[in-house]
């Protein structure tokens, strides 16, 4: 065929694309492909498929929107496991001449996917997950303000996940870091596909992202029940709103800062490059906007789960709420005045440098205070080590490990000999991991029986745990040592044997975090299968202090029958306290958003043209991205957007938990 | 479970001493003052955080669900005494440390020159800086001393207790100029120039190497710093001289193609302007330095015209640097020659040698000798005039 005419169609996309020569790959697609086959006919055997699309794909109930958040997080994270323990195993042998197992080529590409996706597709969708699900919840609204938006969120982000897991397939992905510093990534360093799988990965799911920063914002802002003022939000509710304002600020940078690098890559602009006036320091600072509130941005909704799950499980209320709540705001106000911290090794001068060592020093204040609070609340308290709190002990230890050495980094001249090293590496994982992490398994196991009506599994909860928190310190505590060494980071081959037994102890690590893993997974199976062993017909099976305890679990479409009334911070709390008795009778009609199939669609289109551009199939491109405005604005047509629960439904449904309550109560 | 976890920590402390902390055990003054800011900053964070760690486990076993006898306090949610404690104790500590922190930067800010060889040994005026240019190239390092017309790849070379002076840059993408027994690290990058100072205080052979990943062969870009005595040092020099390698223009534009594990290479001379082209990117024949170019910008550019002063880009170290929508790659024609290129100005930051100006004028002189002392902040100036 004509040669012109085939690059037309396919770009440069050609069978060399298929990595047929990499057996590690080849192994790997004959895994996915056969346990998605199995999926498929499972799904398909048990014809699943209209349900899946008609109650889950398509709906707009914040709480499926949650959960989808949280399979795909969870997905991801064995994705990007993956990859962190193929890293440590090259690590470990790559010693005394041996070149390990993976070329630089393959390697390369596995650093920079393993940041990059446990960011954007394990950290980011597990705390948005949270977030959806809970914050409506807890400030006793319907749903969301935008339910479709969210909808449409939920598959961006996947669209950008689906990229990104694509690029192991059908050719390759970037070689750079996961932030891509240019001119390592701009085209005459990076010429193949692997930097623009990233950039429009990114940017696919940054759209979703930031849409679903500004419906959170909204919901928190106008959708709060009567009585439910500011200073009486829940803090996981406040911590939300903080993180979601850091999304809408912060997440337009990152579009435009590749925004920018495509230009460079894609029509010959000089932005960042060597030449012609570009300057590839401006993307590291660009970067780094929205890099650093992006680390605040995962770990305040996990501030938030901590504050929630320490109250409950003390048995009493959090210390110091008005501090807490200013803390945040503090964090999330200064958390954009530390950007330079990431590159003191730039050659700024002494007074910019120290200026924005002491700024990041400025936010372990109130960070400490929040600790202290924590602490304050377990002060006098009937703790119940129950998953929740175990994880939450945990992470109280662990953070002040991580935030200590984080200080420590903030020192200019103590980073200059630590900056890049492993002993950073340690830091970073020390807070996503002992803060973020911890906090969202925190979470999970605290609200996992608000959203399927059972709890999990406390023996292979607590398994898991042990397993991860002990994998932890010996996969990390090495990185430290070795950065005390001066080992750097990214590095494939080592000529020090005396280096190797530190990688072999942090390589055991990662295998104990890889049984904690598997145990999580078992311990959601076993949960599973022991559901009615683990039931909780009361809604509230902790005895907890918010509102979303005040419904049953799983709670009902319309999350309450009637829209509560607040008086207190610790709203189920107080009304447990005065005697709260639920209404049984006066229900009404309840207005509802309907499902659409607009929001898949539309991710869908987005990620065709991601992936036209990215394979320079410009006619694919083009195509989906006119299809893309077509269905948006046919979507403005569809005029079945709402209907109403009739009151009788809700009647049955109300009754139904009447039942379950009076049943639940005489024994 | 937690003492078995403190039972298992034990033999990585036997560990802990077969080991080399090159970050902590320093050969060189820089490093060595920024030890001490490593140190002091965690001794500083530790009175905090360890009453937090030991409070948390304390309070997590006292008010325990079975432990009945201890308090419970349901509604109890404010105090402020407390918050005031617990706002203004890290409140405390960082000010202590910002202050450490201004003053280290400072006094450690790799553009500035030198204020002391060591601890004990205050900076002479016949301790003349050794000049060493510092080149990142796709992955190996060249490093040239204009002061000797020789130059290295891959091994580099210093008398103990001269000040060294280095001027960094590199060829292609970011690179970090990294000799963690020496001093901090600094980014070298493409058409700019970074500034270490620094000082070996102790003969020996010590690791260097990229800490900034930049592509396929970042693993191999490492290499020897020898700190030497002075007569070692000349004698590395004659070396250098005796060997038959010559640096030129043309000899550099093939050593920067890209290559891995690059052996040791020494080179008897060097091209005058090798390192100023490299910096302004014009080592190519016929192409505009960056230098040039922001002279003319600077004047108002060459308007219109100016578009048209390119030439087809020919040779490039990767696949193509052309965009797939942009025009063909070019590169700017350059229109004065090397010799009339200027440098541009760079900051340069002197460390003072007369104590007067921080002491104040008219002031009686404190009470401290600050030659003598160890201490961090007060070591790095020299002994003045009395």
């Amino acid at each position: 065929m004509n040669p012109d005419l085939v690059k037309m169609i396919f770009g440069r996309l050609n069978l060399e694309a298929l990595p047929l020569h990499e057996p590690i790959l080849v192994g790997t697609f004959a895994v996915v492909a056969t346990g998605g086959l199995a999926l498929f006919a499972i799904v398909t055997y048990f014809r699943l498929w209209t349900h899946l699309w008609r109650e889950w794909f398509t709906t707009v109930d914040h709480k499926r929107i949650g959960i989808m958040y949280m399979i795909l997080g969870i997905v991801m994270l064995l994705r990007g496991f993956a990859d962190a323990l193929m890293m440590r195993l090259q690590q470990a042998i790559a010693f005394n001449g041996s070149d390990g197992y993976l070329p630089a080529h393959h390697y390369d590409q596995i650093f920079t996917a393993h940041g990059v996706i446990m960011i954007f597709f394990v950290a980011m969708p597990l705390v948005t997950g949270l977030m959806n699900y809970v914050v409506p919840l807890q400030i006793g609204a319907r749903d969301v303000s935008f339910p479709f938006l969210n909808n449409f969120s939920f598959w961006m982000t996947v669209g950008g996940a689906v990229l990104v897991m694509m690029s192991l397939f059908v050719g390759e992905f970037a070689r750079t870091g996961w932030l891509a510093y240019p001119p390592l990534s701009n085209i005459g360093y990076s010429p193949d596909v692997g930097v623009d799988y990233y950039i429009w990965g990114l940017q696919v799911a940054g759209v979703g992202t930031t849409l679903s920063g500004i419906n959170l914002i909204c919901t928190i802002v106008k959708l709060r029940a009567p009585g439910m003022t500011m200073m009486k939000m829940p803090v996981f509710t406040w911590t939300s709103l903080c993180t979601n304002v850091l999304i809408v600020a912060s997440f337009p940078v990152l579009t435009a800062v590749l925004a920018l690098l495509s230009l460079d890559r894609y029509v010959g602009t000089n932005f960042f490059t060597n030449d012609f006036g570009g300057n590839p320091m401006m993307y590291v600072n660009l970067i780094w906007i929205w890099g650093h509130p992006e680390v605040y941005i995962l770990v305040l909704p996990a501030f938030g789960i901590f504050s929630e799950v320490t109250a409950t499980f003390s048995g009493k209320r959090l210390f110091g709420y008005t501090s807490m709540v200013y803390a945040t705001v503090v964090i999330t106000i200064l958390s954009y005045l530390v950007w330079l911290h990431h590159f003191f090794t730039m050659g700024s001068g002494a007074s910019v440098n120290s200026f924005f060592g002491i700024t990041t020093m400025i936010i372990s204040i109130p960070t400490g205070a929040k600790m202290f609070n924590w602490l304050f609340t377990m002060y006098r308290g009937r703790i119940r080590f129950e998953l929740p709190m175990m994880w939450t002990v945990a992470f109280m230890l662990t953070f002040v490990i991580g935030g200590m050495t984080g200080v420590l980094l903030a020192v200019p001249p103590a980073d200059f000999v630590l900056h890049n090293s492993l002993f950073l590496i340690a830091h970073f994982h020390n807070v996503i991991i002992g803060g973020v992490l911890f906090g969202l398994f925190a979470g999970i196991n605290y609200w996992f029986p608000k959203a399927f009506g059972f709890r999990l599994d406390p023996f292979w909860g607590k398994l898991s745990f042990w397993f991860w928190v002990v994998g932890f310190y010996f996969a990390f505590m090495p990185l430290y040592v070795l950065g005390l060494m001066g080992v750097t980071r990214r590095l494939r081959v080592f000529d020090d044997p005396s280096l190797q037994i530190w990688f072999i102890i942090a390589g055991f690590g990662a295998f104990l975090i890889l049984l904690g893993i598997g145990a999580m997974l078992v311990q959601f199976a076993v949960s599973i299968l022991r559901r009615e062993q683990l039931k909780d017909t009361t809604g509230d099976p902790w005895n907890a202090r918010t509102l979303e305890w005040a419904t049953s679990s799983p709670p009902p479409d319309y999350n309450f029958a009637f829209t509560p009334v607040v008086y207190d911070n610790d709203a189920w709390w107080d009304m447990k306290r005065r005697g709260y008795r639920r209404p049984l009778t006066g229900f009404k009609p309840i207005h509802m958003p309907s499902n659409t199939g607009t929001g898949i669609i539309l991710a869908g289109l987005a990620t065709a043209m991601g992936f036209g551009l990215i394979w320079y199939i410009w006619w694919l491109a083009a195509v989906s991205f006119v299809a893309l405005l077509a269905v948006a604005i046919g979507h403005t047509f569809n005029y079945h957007r709402d209907f109403h629960i009739p009151a009788d439904e809700v009647v049955r449904t109300e009754d139904a938990r009447t039942r379950v309550l009076a049943a639940g109560a005489q024994t | 479970m937690r003492a078995l976890k403190l039972l298992a920590l034990l033999p990585f402390a036997a560990l802990l001493g077969g080991c080399d902390f090159v970050v902590l055990a320093p050969a060189g003054d820089v490093a060595v003052q920024q030890r001490d800011l490593v140190v002091i900053s965690t001794i500083l964070m530790l009175i905090i955080v360890l009453p937090v760690m030991a409070l948390t486990v304390f309070f997590a076993w006292r008010y325990r669900q079975s432990n009945t006898a201890a308090a419970y306090e349901p509604e109890w949610d404010h105090s402020t005494q407390l918050e005031l404690v617990i706002w203004s104790a890290p409140l405390l500590i960082i000010i202590c440390l910002g202050a450490l922190t201004w003053m280290g930067t400072h006094l450690l800010d790799p553009y500035r020159s030198l204020g002391r060889i060591a601890a004990d040994k205050p900076i002479e005026s016949k301790d003349a800086p050794l000049n060493v240019e510092v080149v990142a190239l796709d992955w190996k390092w060249l490093f040239i001393y204009p002061d000797y017309g020789v130059a290295a790849v891959n091994e580099l070379a210093a008398p103990v207790d001269r000040p060294i002076r280095f001027r960094i840059t590199a060829s292609s993408v970011m690179n970090s100029f990294y000799i963690p027994a020496l001093a901090g690290q600094i980014y070298a990058m493409p058409g700019m120039e970074t500034k270490l100072h620094a000082v070996s205080n102790k003969e020996g052979a010590y690791r260097g190497f990229s800490a900034n990943y930049s592509g396929a062969g970042f693993s191999g870009m490492h290499f020897e710093f020898k700190s030497l005595s002075n007569a070692d040092f000349d004698k590395w020099i004659g070396t250098a001289k005796a060997s038959g390698n010559m640096l030129g223009r043309t000899d550099y534009l093939q050593l920067e193609r890209p290559s891995q594990n690059d052996p040791v290479r020494l080179y008897r001379s060097v091209d005058r302007d090798l390192y100023k082209a490299i910096l302004n990117m014009c080592v190519e024949p016929g192409k505009m330095c960056m230098s040039e170019m922001m002279a003319i910008d600077a004047k108002g550019g060459l308007g219109r015209e100016g578009l048209n002063n390119t030439l087809p880009l020919t040779y490039d170290k990767y696949a193509r640097r052309g965009a797939p929508l942009g025009t063909e790659p070019t590169f700017v024609a350059g229109i004065c020659s090397m010799d009339e290129i200027k440098d541009a100005p760079s900051r340069e930051v002197t460390a003072p040698l007369d104590l007067t100006p921080l002491r104040g004028f008219g002031l009686k002189r404190p009470p401290f000798s600050p030659a003598s002392s160890t201490s961090l902040l007060l070591g790095q100036r020299p002994k003045s005039e009395s």
